[in-house]
């Protein structure tokens, strides 16, 4: 399901580049919000139970399913907590952020 | 086919032959049959358009916007505080570069309440980035929404035709209605560039820095600057389809002319009957109408009034701490065009008041008898 | 065996909205707009006023979501959606949903004028309230929306906000459109059924989402879907279906509500709350709750 999400800032150097009015013309993937994290959520994959829920309650997609198990997308993650939080089995556990 | 209209009516039948497919609009004197006949001509099928009886003038402009992005042409009308109450939105439909084609009817500004001419309501929203086309016959009404269409659809800018409260909006003349057939030969299907599709998502009107925010607004008014053009253009492609030429501005014998009164809708045409009798007695008088306002016709205007000795402009509207508009914009227009054309600045008819004949003697006679004029605004009629 | 355990997914994969977007951490209005679009559809356009969702969708010229979405005035919501839609339906597209995705100020407020209109027209939208409960984009000032007792920026502690909330559902219903109901973060599944039924309806219809905001409620990022959770737990939002201002059905029965001290304790717009206070709001939830019952038994 997943391949390393890439996206693209969009620069102008004329008007004539430009639309005539504000439309977009790209997607926000350049914006790698990964980079706000105070915390990191990290995954004991065996104690996994399958129910989907950090996938399903992550408000930022960037929780992806990989063979059967969830893949935090750490470029995008924003360290917001609500997958550990809601993990049945306990299994996800947020530690403070290496830089 | 020759039909008696109302002013109201020529805006119905102009949005009805050019096949406006979204009607939005609100109630308001004096502005209400016009929207009570395409109700009438969507219901009976005349016209193939959805009509959404919408509870405010806001809203009206709105649903245009949002029929507009979605790629129907659009089509509404309003009337002093119905456009003022859509003041925010007619930004929006020009910075969103929609090509929404609006009747307003010149009603005076409340308080207190008015139903009666002044032209202060669409003058306020000069800024806005709207085309504005004064009228003064029922035949110009129609003709006009027709072409305000396709510059507008061609440009993506959106355009107000405007008429006078009750002298041109409730007047009854005979018009000329053009054959459908012939209409759908001059202003093809409205065909925009970008629309809200799923087959092509963007997202419009987003957040805009300051990073590009001025460049989008240069491009509008770049295209804005090509308007008097096209209108031209579009204007003899008319004419050569159907007989009449609307143009930029009405010059009428002002080449010989020692004033030259320039004025706007209905008592543009006032004016001409003002010049005919001055013309019996020798005075040589002459009369600039002007049609559109927006884009301002700097050529036209500087070509006819460079050389003039004396220019009476006529104002049914003041900027309140400055002068009457089309004063300014008279003025402004001849700056460093040469020495010698005096500008005077005229108000008068605000609020209904009537503007006669007489009150062109009036003007054309203190011009005449006045080096300069004595103060910036040269109030007529007004119970001092 | 671990390995052979199929990953149980109640929703479909598909997303519409991506990353990068400008949410804040823990947002509930991402979770909301998430499960809506995952039962529309490709097929939808968004009209979104100014709100949350203005801003977190990215600036020109980019976009995270994709499906169209066109930016519009505050308070015309419903009825640019209104205009989206004829005009859709005249250049022969008659499949596209056309969404209103609204905060609460855009429709308790300034957008309630709009919205009474087009439901009175039963104009064929579909008209989404993310609600967090003020106006979070601005920096968190009241609306009609904030709960009695909250603190915001214009309702400060000394004057917290002492009206209650306005009942955006029961005026809904009195316009008696053909669907509207409740739905918080905390059931996807029950947003999501309840987004497909309204996509299948005809005319004007209004989901109310509670979509909980860190930033304003002064809650913890992680606490979002738990709070959107207890806030049906403990009866003060209900999720129910109303069809034509008339059949009531209660989708969440709550046998025992958990206390209401339970849901504030978590948000820091209630810290300043006497124990008397808590015991007035419980008080009123209780009224709600039964007088709610009431609806939900007759119909």
């Amino acid at each position: 399901m997943t391949k390393k999400k890439e996206g693209k800032k969009i620069v102008f150097q004329s008007e004539k580049e430009m639309p005539m009015m504000a439309m977009s013309l790209g997607s926000m993937l350049y914006n790698k919000t990964g980079s706000w994290r105070n915390i990191r959520p990290e995954i004991k994959t065996e104690a996994c139970i399958r129910c989907g829920l950090c996938w399903k309650f992550c408000p930022d997609t960037a929780i992806e399913i990989e063979d059967e198990l969830p893949v935090v997308d750490y470029d995008y993650c924003k360290g917001c907590g609500i997958c550990a939080a809601e993990c049945p089995a306990g299994c996800i556990v947020m530690v403070e952020e290496r830089r | 086919m020759k039909k008696v209209l109302m002013g109201n009516h020529a805006l119905s039948f102009g949005a009805m032959l050019s096949r406006s497919q979204v009607i939005a609009a609100y109630p308001i004197t004096p502005q209400t049959q016009v929207v009570e006949l395409l109700s009438e001509m969507c219901a009976d099928g005349t016209l193939d358009a959805r009509f959404i009886k919408v509870e405010s003038e806001h809203s009206a402009m709105a649903a245009c916007i949002g029929a507009s992005i979605a790629g129907a042409r659009t089509f509404t009308a309003t009337s002093a505080q119905g456009l003022a109450l859509m003041h925010e939105l007619l930004h929006w439909a020009s910075g969103g570069r929609l090509p929404i084609v609006m009747g307003n009817i010149n009603r005076a500004m409340a308080p207190g309440w008015s139903i009666w001419s002044d032209q202060n309501d669409s003058l306020s929203q000069r800024d806005t980035g709207w085309m504005q086309f004064y009228c003064s016959s029922n035949q110009e009404v129609l003709d006009t929404v027709i072409q305000a269409f396709k510059v507008s659809e061609k440009l993506s800018i959106p355009s107000m035709v405007i008429l006078d409260a009750f002298s041109l909006s409730h007047t009854y003349e005979v018009v000329n209605i053009p054959d459908q057939a012939d209409v759908d030969a001059y202003l093809p299907p409205f065909d925009p560039l970008y629309r809200l599709t799923p087959d092509d998502p963007h997202a419009f009107n987003g957040l805009t820095s300051p990073e590009h925010y001025f460049e989008l607004r240069y491009k509008l008014e770049r295209d804005m600057e090509k308007a008097p053009a096209l209108i031209e253009e579009t204007g003899r492609e008319y004419e050569r389809q159907f007989g009449r030429y609307l143009g930029l501005a009405d010059n009428y014998l002002c080449e010989d002319a020692d004033v030259v009164l320039v004025t706007s809708g209905t008592a543009g045409s006032t004016a001409r009957v003002a010049v005919d009798d001055l013309r019996k007695s020798g005075v040589r008088v002459g009369n600039l109408r002007i049609k559109v306002f927006r884009p301002f016709p700097f050529d036209t205007v500087r070509r006819i009034l460079k050389n003039k000795k004396k220019v009476a402009v006529v104002d049914r509207n003041i900027s309140y701490g400055h002068h009457g508009i089309f004063a300014q914009e008279v003025k402004s227009a001849l700056y460093g065009q040469g020495e010698g054309t005096t500008v005077f600045g005229y108000v008068c008819g605000l609020g209904g008041r009537d503007i006669t004949p007489q009150t062109f003697r009036e003007i054309v006679d203190y011009a005449r008898t006045h080096e300069a004029p004595e103060e910036g605004i040269l109030w007529i009629g007004v119970k001092r | 065996m671990k390995k052979d355990k199929k990953m149980t997914l109640t929703l479909p994969v598909e997303e519409y909205i991506g990353a990068g977007n400008l949410a804040c951490q823990g947002c509930g209005a991402n979770l909301a707009l998430r499960y809506v679009l995952k039962a529309l559809g490709p097929k939808t356009v968004l009209c979104i006023p100014a709100c949350c969702w203005a801003i977190i969708d990215g600036p020109f010229p980019q976009s995270c979501a994709s499906v169209p979405i066109f930016h519009c005035a505050f308070e015309a919501a419903a009825s640019t959606a209104a205009g989206v839609k004829a005009g859709l339906e005249m250049v022969g597209d008659h499949e596209t949903t056309v969404v209103a995705w609204a905060g609460d100020g855009g429709t308790f407020d300034i957008g309630l004028q709009a919205l009474s209109a087009a439901a009175e027209r039963n104009d064929d939208i579909l008209y989404v309230c993310y609600d967090n409960e003020a106006y979070m984009n601005t920096g968190i000032q009241r609306s009609s929306a904030t709960p009695f007792g909250a603190w915001t920026t214009t309702t400060p502690v000394k004057f917290f906000k002492d009206r209650p909330k306005k009942d955006i559902d029961a005026i809904m219903a009195a316009h008696r459109i053909p669907y509207q109901a409740t739905g918080s973060i905390a059931f996807p599944e029950d947003v999501f059924k309840k987004a497909k039924k309204a996509k299948e309806t005809r005319g004007t219809k209004f989901l109310h989402i509670l979509a909980p905001c860190p930033t304003g409620w002064k809650s913890r990022p992680e606490d979002s879907v738990k709070l959107a959770r207890l806030a049906v737990q403990t009866g003060l939002f209900p999720l129910f279906e109303v069809e034509n201002g008339e059949k009531y059905t209660l989708n969440v029965k709550v046998k025992d509500k958990k206390p209401i001290a339970e849901y504030l304790r978590l948000q820091g717009r209630f810290r300043h709350l006497t124990p008397d206070q808590i015991q007035a709001i419980q008080e009123d939830v209780d009224r709600n709750w039964a007088r709610a019952l009431k609806k939900f038994e007759a119909s």
